[in-house]
């Protein structure tokens, strides 16, 4: 079990309101991806949900009982830290065994536990080793081995994968979703990579500014984002935004166009290229519309447009309508 | 990032270290030279720096004269104890306010450090007072108390700017794997920071071991420690140099051979937090 509801949850430092009022409810075995920009207070609401803050006010219920004000140790949650957090004095072994021997656990269990957490990431042969003798990668495996041991209610992770290469990035992002599919444990996970938001969530939360600006899954989030914040905040390339009589064509205040949702060739807009990224598999232009302002597209990757180059764009998706709030229309 | 120095620069600085290092030292190199001269060679106008009529007698008659053993295991007692019972209330404050500071935190760590600036002949007469009523003067006990009350302020502020160094996420992972606050400080918290525990443990050793304004005055005979026992050389009948040096070298000796093997640590411990 592993249900986290929260009530109303709200946490200010001194005069300035962190989080002015969440309503969340995160079922159990879901993959919650907390998403925002910095400092929009997604680590917070992840550490208010730890018990590692205390929340100014509201009620934070795990699996039905009010946690609200317990110590982290007795929600029954484990966190995996940014920077690891691992005991640098203990061997990878006593890492993972630790919160096992807090928990006074039969030394039988406990070596039993620690060996199939060190089988399932591949940490066997490096039982014996100190974390400082470790690679980023394995070092955070071993920092998940510490939560899984427990078996937790949820699963917390702040940024894990923040501190790795590209490359590396990528793997453990799939080890985690791959853990997560065998173990079906709630997981609540804080990124500010919209990337890893979108391939490891069952949902997302977006936040802004201690709000939550919405809340659906991957790609509802992506076809129907309900405002501006959304829309420029998920996907990539960032949505184009376009305000003036072209928006007012379409009864807005302002329209969205995602990048993939413009063609090159023959259209209504026509401008010079700015910047153009060719990665192969797809290339990336700024194309400079007089009236329009610069146009982000993603073309094919042998689009053979280069700076300088004049193009004509016309739209081809779906056209996003906002009004003068932000809000979908 | 290295500083590529010319030899002449080179010697130079060397000169001027080895200088200064001798200017600090030489009133211990003094004492020693002393140690080893005749009563009459040692009060020699104009001074001598080597007598030629050297001799071990000195340290013969002090080791005759008293009960050397006795005042080593009294200082032993005093400035282990002292320290041990410092670091045990020092270490849970120190955590309290590198981890959970409050507002006043910093004027609090300040306040303690002044009480340091305070000349301990201020509190002498209350101090003595309390001992005595107490039944503390003269006791090992009273010194152990006595010296660990001085020191605290030193203690808590080394250890504090240890723990500050330690990341705080290590600390809420212990938490979040279900350590209480003992659990913390026993298993995670005191083993990251051995290293600045050990560095401010040896540092106070040496401050409560040197110590000899509170030994002499709260002590007479039981209690007293290796400094009473140099300054039971200078008796009203007049000072003898070179038993007074002898007692001093024999004194000093223990501490000089601590601090000497445990200099790396020591330096590390003081500069530590200088550079990051």
């Amino acid at each position: 079990m592993g249900k986290i509801q929260l009530t109303k949850v709200r946490k200010s430092f001194g005069e300035v309101d962190v989080i002015p009022g969440i309503d969340l409810t995160i079922e159990d075995g879901e993959f919650v991806v907390f998403v925002g920009p910095s400092g929009c207070g997604k680590s917070t609401l992840l550490r208010l949900i730890a018990g590692l803050e205390d929340t100014t006010s509201g009620v934070i219920d795990i699996d039905g009982k009010d946690a609200t004000n317990l110590p982290p140790a007795k929600r029954g949650l484990a966190m995996v830290f940014q920077s690891y957090a691992l005991y640098p004095h203990m061997t990878v072994r006593k890492n993972i065994q630790f919160p096992l021997k807090m928990a006074r656990m039969d030394t039988a269990e406990q070596d039993r536990r620690v060996e199939r957490a060190a089988k399932v990431l591949n940490l066997s042969g490096y039982l014996d080793r100190r974390p400082g003798q470790l690679s980023g990668g394995q070092r955070q495996r071993v920092a998940i081995g510490r939560a899984i041991v427990r078996e937790p209610a949820a699963f917390l992770f702040d940024e894990p994968l923040s501190n790795l290469d590209a490359a590396l990035r990528v793997g453990m992002r799939q080890e985690i979703s791959e853990l997560h599919q065998s173990l079906k444990t709630t997981m609540v996970y804080v990124t500010h990579d919209q990337v890893e938001a979108m391939t490891m969530a069952d949902k997302i939360v977006v936040l802004n500014a201690g709000r939550i600006e919405q809340v659906g899954s991957p790609l509802a989030l992506y076809h129907t984002p309900r405002n501006q914040f959304v829309a420029g905040f998920i996907g990539s390339p960032r949505m184009n935004f376009i305000e003036g009589p072209e928006a007012a064509q379409h009864n807005a205040h302002t329209i969205g166009i995602r990048p993939e949702h413009i063609t090159v060739g023959d259209g209504p807009w026509e401008g010079v290229v700015g910047l153009s990224e060719h990665l192969g598999s797809d290339s990336f232009i700024k194309v400079e519309v007089p009236g329009l302002g610069t146009l982000n597209v993603r073309g094919p990757g042998e689009l053979g447009v280069h700076h300088g180059d004049r193009v004509k764009l016309s739209p081809a998706g779906k056209i996003h309508r906002f009004d003068a709030a932000g809000l979908a229309l | 990032m290295a500083r590529a120095q010319s030899p002449r620069r080179r010697m130079l600085t060397t000169i001027a270290a080895w200088s200064v290092a001798l200017i600090i030292f030489f009133p211990v190199l003094w004492m020693i030279l002393t140690s080893f001269k005749t009563e009459s060679s040692a009060v020699a106008s104009p001074p001598v720096l080597l007598a030629a009529d050297w001799t071990l007698q000195n340290y013969v008659d002090v080791w005759a004269r008293s009960d050397y053993p006795r005042f080593f295991w009294n200082s032993v007692v005093i400035a282990v104890g002292s320290t041990l019972v410092g670091l045990a209330i020092a270490i849970p404050a120190a955590w309290a306010m590198a981890f959970v500071p409050g507002k006043r935190t910093k004027d609090l760590l300040m306040w303690m450090l002044s009480t340091k600036m305070m000349p301990a002949v201020a509190v002498m007469i209350p101090l003595y007072l309390l001992f005595q009523q107490m039944g503390l003067i003269d006791t090992k006990t009273g010194l152990v108390v006595a010296l660990m009350l001085m020191n605290l302020p030193i203690i808590v502020w080394m250890l504090y700017t240890y723990f500050k160094e330690i990341p705080g996420e290590i600390l809420e992972a212990a938490r979040m794997d279900g350590a209480g606050l003992w659990n913390e400080i026993v298993h995670v918290l005191t083993p990251m920071a051995l290293p600045g525990i050990a560095s401010t443990m040896l540092l106070n050793i040496i401050l409560a071991w040197n110590e000899a304004f509170w030994t002499i005055v709260l002590t007479t005979t039981k209690a007293a420690p290796l400094s009473a026992f140099i300054a039971s050389f200078s008796a009203p009948q007049g000072l003898f140099y070179a038993k007074l040096s002898a007692a001093s070298a024999m004194a000093i000796l223990p501490i000089l051979i601590l601090g000497w093997f445990s200099q790396k640590q020591l330096v590390r411990g003081l500069t530590f937090g200088a550079v990051k």
